[in-house]
C-alpha cells in the first residue's frame, strides 16, 4: 500500500511527527509523495469523493480497525458508508504507538484521531466558504457535504478537497461535544466482515508470493537444552527441500511447500544437550512453597504497621492460590514472511508490535531501520504472544541464511511448546480482622517463575487497608514467559477477589457490602496513594449488583441462587461481574455471568460488547481448563487434544451493561477478563461450599470424578 | 509426486503433490484457496473445515489421495457473491473478532443447516463444538446459526 496511490491528488491530512501530541496539523498535496513521507497521516479525500481513513494500529481481533476510523469519521462528519478503511504499514514518522497491547490504543489516540477529523472538517468548510464568498460560520458540514443554509448551496468533500488542501491549517480546532456525536456509540460491523466470511486472504498465514519459500523450524524439545549436532542429510534429500540452516538454537528446513518442509523436519537428526536446569512442574510446586516461606522478598508496597495489626487481630484469614503456565494459543499460529536483501528487508505478517519487529531485524541485519519495511496483516488472535518478535526473527534469519524470500510457519505444536507463556505464579494472602470484622491488615506475597512482579501493588485493596504489605519473589527459569492478555491480573484478580470473599465470610459480611465498605473507607480515610477511581469502582459494583439481582434470586431448587461477585480495575477500565452457578447432576454449572463495565464512552456497541463477552469466555475457559505442565523442561501439552480450550457447549449466558458516564474512552481488549475467574469461583463456593485455590478448576474438588 | 484431479467449488483443478499431502495444504499452497485455515492439523479445531460432498470435514487430516471423485466445497465456493444465508447471518450478527476461525465455523454451520434446516439449541452446540474460537465468539455463533436458519425457512 502506498499513501500517494490511495490519496490520488486529494486532501491528505497529517500531523508533524515531532509535534503529534500538540497536534499541529498540516495539509499536504498528496501528489507530492516525497513531502508526504514526513508526516503522520490519518485520512485522504480524493476528488472523486472517496474517503480513505488509515488505521495505523495492528488489528488482532480487538476491533481497532473499525473503532479508530469511526473516531476520525465522527469529527469529519461523513457518512460511515462513504469510508474506506485501509490498514497503514509501520511508519514511525507518520504515526505514534503502532502497538496492539495494554488496551492502550483508544486512550492514547482518542484525542489525536478526533483532531485529525475535525481539522479536515474545518478546512473543507473553509474552502466552501471561500468559494461561495460567505462566512465559514454560516456553513455546516454533514454526511460528507458542506452546506450553506441561507442559499441552499452545497458541495461534496470530494469537490472541495483540492481547495481545502491549499488553506492554512487551523490551530486548536474545536472538537464536538460528546452529546453531538452521531456515529460514536452506535452499532457498527467489523470493517473486514466481507473478507472474513468469504475467505479472502487477510492473515499472515494467507500471504503468498511468487517464488517464496516455506520454512519450519526445529527447536529443542525441552527448555534448558541446546543443539549439539545436526545431521540434515536425510532431510535435504526429501522432495521439495532446498536448504537446511542452523541459527540460534534452531534448525530450519527450507523448501517449496508447507507439507514438504514439515515432513522433512520429521527426519532431521538433531542431538541436544542440557545447558540449564530441566525443570518440572513438581519442582516448581516445591519451589513455590520455599519462596513463600523465605525471608527474602522485594517489597512492593508497605503501609502502616502490618505486624502490629496482625498481632492485635481478632481473626486472621490466610490462603494460598496457584496458577499454571498458559500458552497464548492464538488460532493462527506464529508465522512471518521476510525477504532480506543486501540493502534492506521486507517483513510482512501478524505482529502486535511492528516497531519492535523492525528494531530487532535492523539490529540483527546491521541495517538502519528505515531500510526495513513492515506490513501488518490482520492477526488471527495474539493475546500478547505477538508482542514478542522471536518468530519474526525466525523469518529474518532464515531468509538471510537461505538468501530467499521465506515464510516461516509454526505448527500448533511449535506454537504451544516453544514458550513465551503466561508465567506460573503462587500467592499467599493474609488478612487481619478486628472484633467488628474490619480488615485492619493485609499481606500479599506473590512468587512466580519468570513473572517479574506478579503483584499489582497499587490496585485495590491498596489504599483501603490501613496496614498493608505486598512483596514478591521471582524464580528465573529457562522456561520463557511473556505478557498474556491482561498480564498478571489475568490470574491475580481471581486470587485476590476469591480471597476477599473468604475475608468477607470470616467477617460475617455480604461480599458486595464488604467491598463497598472498603471502598467507602478508602474515600473517607485513604491510606497512602489510591491509584484507581473509587467512585467508578463503587458505580460498577452497584450496577453489577443491581442488574444481577444480587442476593435476591432463587435457584431452580428454590434456595437462594449461588452467586459470586468479583470486581477489578485494570488497563484504565472498571469491571464488576456476578457469576451464577446451579448444580446439575452433582456438578456445578456456570449458567450466567453479568458484567458491569466502565470504559467511559463506548465507541462501537457491537465491538465493545464482543470484547467483554469474549474476555469473559476467555477468562472462564482458562480458569476452568487451562493447564500447561512440564516434565524435565518439556511441555506435557502440545496441541488441542491435550490442552483444553473452552468450546461453545461450555459457555454461560453473558449479560453486559455499560456504565456510560461520558468520560473519555479507555481500552477493552483486556479489562473484562481478570474479574471472571473469581465471579466463577465465588459462585462455585456458594453452590458447593468449596473454595477453589487452584486453576484449572476442573481438576479441583467440586469437579472430581466428573468429566 | 503425483497428479491429482480435484473437483472444487464446481471447477476442476489439478495439483502435483505427494499423495499424503492434506487437502488443506493443497488448497492453500498449491491452488491459492486460503479460506480454509490451519489451526491444529489434527482435526481438533475446525478452522480448516470444507465440505466433502456436503459433509463438513476437517481438511487438515484428509490426504489428497483419499478424495477421489468427491466434490469439495470451500468457503470461497459456498456462494458466488458471499451471500449464502449463513454468510449473511455471520455479517448481520457481526460474529467475528479476529475472524480466523470463522470460515471453518461458517462451513460447519452451513453443513448443519443443509442436513437440518431447523436445528435445536442442542443440535447447534453438538455440531459447533467441533470448532474452536479462541476469541470466544460462541454466543454470536449460536445466534448467527439461528438467524441463518430463519433465512432458510
Ligand atoms: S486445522 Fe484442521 S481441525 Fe484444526
Ligand atoms: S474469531 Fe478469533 S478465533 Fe474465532
Amino acid at each position: 500500500m502506498k499513501l500517494a496511490a490511495t490519496a490520488g491528488g486529494g486532501l491528505l491530512l497529517g500531523f508533524h511527527g515531532a509535534r503529534a501530541a500538540a497536534a499541529e496539523p498540516m495539509i499536504l498535496d498528496a501528489n507530492a509523495a516525497s513531502a508526504a513521507l514526513d508526516f503522520n497521516s490519518f485520512l485522504a479525500i480524493a476528488p472523486n469523493g472517496t474517503i480513505t481513513i488509515f488505521s495505523p494500529n495492528p488489528e488482532v481481533g480487538q476491533g481497532i480497525k473499525t473503532a479508530f476510523p469511526l473516531i476520525v469519521a465522527e469529527e469529519l462528519n461523513v457518512d460511515w458508508k462513504q469510508v474506506n478503511v485501509v490498514q497503514a504499514p509501520l511508519d514511525t514518522k507518520k504515526y505514534e504507538r503502532q502497538v496492539a497491547g495494554g488496551s492502550g490504543s483508544i486512550p492514547h489516540s482518542w484525542k489525536r484521531l478526533r483532531e485529525a477529523g475535525a481539522t479536515a472538517r474545518v478546512m473543507l468548510i473553509g474552502a466552501a466558504a471561500q468559494r461561495w464568498k460567505v462566512p465559514a460560520e454560516a456553513c455546516t458540514a454533514q454526511n460528507g457535504m458542506v452546506l450553506h443554509k441561507a442559499s441552499g448551496k452545497k458541495l461534496s468533500y470530494g469537490e472541495l478537497a483540492q481547495d481545502a488542501a491549499k488553506l492554512p491549517v487551523p490551530q486548536d480546532v474545536k472538537l464536538k461535544e460528546y452529546k453531538d456525536f452521531t456515529l460514536i456509540g452506535k452499532t457498527y460491523k467489523n470493517v473486514d466482515n466481507q473478507a472474513i466470511i468469504t475467505g479472502k486472504p487477510l492473515f499472515g498465514l494467507d500471504f503468498y508470493r511468487e517464488g517464496m519459500l516455506f520454512a519450519m523450524v526445529q527447536r529443542p524439545k525441552a527448555f534448558g537444552m541446546k543443539v549439539k549436532s545436526v545431521d540434515a542429510t536425510q532431510a535435504k534429500a526429501m522432495p521439495g527441500i532446498i536448504d537446511v540452516v542452523t541459527f540460534r538454537n534452531n534448525v530450519a528446513v527450507v523448501g517449496k511447500s508447507t507439507w514438504q518442509v514439515k515432513k522433512a523436519r520429521e527426519v532431521l537428526k538433531v542431538e541436544y544437550e542440557a545447558e540449564g536446569a530441566l525443570e518440572s512442574t513438581a519442582d516448581h510446586n516445591r519451589l513455590f512453597d520455599e519462596l513463600l516461606n523465605g525471608s527474602e522478598a522485594t517489597v512492593r508496597r508497605q503501609d502502616g504497621d502490618v505486624e502490629a495489626a496482625f498481632k492485635s487481630a481478632a481473626k486472621v484469614v490466610k490462603s494460598e492460590y496457584q496458577c499454571p503456565f498458559l500458552p497464548h494459543n492464538p488460532l493462527e499460529p506464529m508465522n512471518f514472511f521476510a525477504h532480506v536483501r543486501e540493502d534492506g528487508a521486507e517483513l510482512i505478517g501478524p505482529t502486535q508490535t511492528p516497531e519492535r519487529a523492525r528494531g530487532e531485524a535492523a539490529k540483527y541485519l546491521g541495517l538502519p531501520p528505515e531500510k526495513i519495511t513492515v506490513e501488518m496483516t490482520r492477526m488471527g488472535g495474539g493475546f500478547g504472544r505477538r508482542l514478542a518478535a522471536d518468530y519474526v526473527m525466525d523469518a529474518v534469519e532464515v531468509s538471510k541464511l537461505a538468501k530467499a524470500p521465506v515464510k516461516v510457519i509454526w505448527t500448533r505444536e511449535d506454537d504451544m511448546t516453544a514458550g513465551n507463556y503466561r508465567p506460573a505464579v503462587k500467592y499467599r494472602f493474609e488478612a487481619a480482622l478486628d472484633a467488628k470484622g474490619n480488615m485492619i491488615g493485609y499481606k500479599l506475597r506473590g512468587v512466580g517463575i519468570n513473572a517479574g512482579n506478579p503483584t499489582r501493588e497499587q490496585n485495590f485493596p491498596s489504599g483501603a487497608v490501613p496496614n498493608l504489605l505486598i512483596d514478591s519473589v521471582e524464580h528465573k527459569s529457562p522456561i520463557t514467559t511473556g505478557p498474556w492478555r491482561a498480564p498478571i491480573t489475568n490470574f491475580l484478580a481471581y486470587a485476590e477477589q476469591s480471597f476477599l470473599d473468604e475475608v468477607a465470610e470470616a467477617a460475617g459480611k455480604d461480599p458486595v457490602q464488604f467491598r463497598q465498605d472498603l471502598l467507602e473507607q478508602a474515600k473517607k480515610t485513604p491510606t497512602g496513594d489510591v491509584k484507581y477511581d473509587l467512585d467508578r469502582m463503587i458505580a460498577v459494583t452497584k450496577l453489577a449488583a443491581e442488574k444481577s439481582g444480587w442476593g435476591k434470586k432463587k435457584g431452580p431448587d428454590g434456595k437462594p441462587l449461588a452467586q459470586g461477585f468479583s470486581l477489578y480495575y485494570s488497563h484504565l477500565s472498571y469491571v464488576a461481574q456476578v457469576g451464577e452457578v446451579v448444580m446439575e447432576k452433582g456438578k456445578p454449572v456456570v449458567k450466567k455471568i453479568h458484567a458491569a463495565v466502565d470504559c467511559g464512552v463506548v465507541i462501537n456497541q457491537s465491538g465493545a460488547r464482543q470484547q467483554v463477552m469474549g474476555g469473559i469466555v476467555d477468562g472462564m475457559g482458562h480458569a476452568m481448563y487451562g493447564n500447561m505442565t512440564f516434565k524435565d523442561g518439556a511441555p506435557d501439552q502440545s496441541n488441542f487434544n491435550s490442552f483444553r480450550l473452552i468450546r461453545v457447549n461450555e459457555i454461560p449466558e453473558v449479560e453486559v451493561h455499560f456504565v456510560n458516564n461520558g468520560m473519555d474512552p479507555t481500552g477493552l481488549g483486556e479489562p473484562a477478563l481478570p474479574p471472571t475467574g473469581a465471579a466463577v469461583s465465588n459462585a462455585i463456593f456458594k453452590a458447593t461450599g468449596k473454595r477453589l485455590y487452584k486453576q484449572p478448576f476442573v481438576e479441583e474438588e467440586p469437579f472430581k470424578g466428573i468429566s | 509426486m503425483a497428479l491429482f484431479k480435484l473437483q472444487i467449488n464446481g471447477r476442476s483443478y489439478q495439483a502435483d503433490v505427494e499423495p499424503d499431502t492434506p487437502l488443506l495444504w493443497v488448497l492453500r499452497d498449491h491452488l491459492g484457496l486460503v479460506g480454509a485455515k490451519y489451526g491444529c492439523g489434527i482435526a481438533q479445531c475446525g478452522a480448516c473445515m470444507v465440505h466433502l460432498n456436503d459433509e463438513a470435514t476437517p481438511s487438515c487430516v484428509l490426504p489428497v489421495s483419499a478424495i477421489g471423485a468427491s466434490k469439495v466445497t470451500t468457503i470461497e465456493g459456498l456462494s458466488e457473491k458471499g451471500d449464502h444465508p449463513v454468510q449473511q447471518a455471520w455479517d448481520e450478527v457481526d460474529v467475528a473478532q479476529c475472524g480466523y476461525c470463522q470460515a471453518g465455523q461458517i462451513m460447519a454451520a452451513a453443513a448443519l443447516l443443509k442436513r437440518k434446516p431447523k436445528p435445536t439449541n442442542e443440535d447447534i452446540d453438538a455440531t459447533m463444538s467441533r470448532n474452536l474460537c479462541r476469541c470466544g465468539t460462541y454466543h454470536r455463533i449460536r445466534e448467527a446459526v439461528k438467524v441463518a436458519s430463519t433465512k432458510l425457512n
